[in-house]
């Protein structure tokens, strides 16, 4: 089993946000995979779809299953991270009003992705975008 | 609890998934900010929140919580009553404010998560 997804998100686009991870979630299911690990899977990925939605002007979503592991590639082009590690802090945020106004932007998104994935790599280019690298593991 | 033993201790209206109020749950967590919800780590627990957007719906679905309730007198929209229905999640409408329809709820039995 080795499987493959894209998705393309378009920064602002506030509705559309969590279509990406749903449907990544229903796969899962299909799959018969851990809801556990579904469930970690598929809110570190909502929180960076939301992230990508909330920050950057737009970006994409690549997916990897196999029988070991699921892999996530979230790449933006956007404004980028001046201090990943100030940006890792819990409750650090940039987010606007309008993005608080939508019930996110505590500082808490990349903790939180973070906390559910078994690797993660953040990469940022301050005016190019941002690359975050996730991988969680179906057998533990 | 049963979540239609939620819509009546509440006196809410089940606006989506009727057909899954005798359904059993056992927590409840009240919020606001969806970050802070994502964070949960258990199964089995309905969502009291006033914040009436498709975001709401969507954490509910990533978080695997079966039910939220809107409270604030807040409604369930078209696009909302739409993800509801696509993603099985039964939603109630009701006039209490946050605190109060936690504090009857938690005074019927529903837990804490922590």
């Amino acid at each position: 089993m080795a499987m493959h997804f894209e998705y393309k998100i378009e920064g602002g686009d506030f509705t559309r946000a969590g279509n990406a991870s749903s449907q990544v979630k229903r796969t899962l299911k299909q799959l018969n995979v851990d809801p556990k690990v579904i469930k970690r899977v598929v809110v570190a990925l909502y929180e960076g779809e939301v992230n990508i939605v909330a920050h950057a002007y737009h970006g994409e979503i690549h997916i990897d299953i196999d029988t070991e592991k699921i892999k996530l590639a979230l790449i933006d082009q956007g404004p980028g991270i001046p201090n990943i590690e100030q940006a890792m802090e819990m409750g650090f945020s940039t987010a606007t009003p309008e993005v608080r106004e939508m019930g996110f932007g505590a500082g808490m998104g990349l903790p939180n992705i973070k906390k559910n994935s078994d690797k993660f790599r953040i990469e940022s280019e301050v005016g190019v975008g941002t690359k975050l690298y996730i991988e969680v593991y179906i057998n533990q | 609890m049963k979540l239609k033993d939620v819509a009546e201790i509440l006196k809410g209206k089940v606006v989506c998934g009727s057909e899954q109020i005798e359904k059993e749950v056992e927590f409840a967590f009240s919020s606001d900010l969806m970050s802070d919800v994502l964070t949960l780590q258990k199964d089995n627990v309905i969502l009291l929140t006033g914040l009436a957007n498709v975001q709401a719906l969507r954490t509910a679905e990533m978080s695997d919580i079966s039910c939220i309730v809107f409270v604030r007198n807040k409604k369930v929209n078209e696009d909302m009553l739409k993800l509801g229905k696509e993603s099985g999640i039964v939603l109630i409408e009701c006039s209490c404010s946050m605190f109060k329809a936690s504090g009857m709820l938690f005074s019927n039995g529903l837990k804490p998560i922590f």
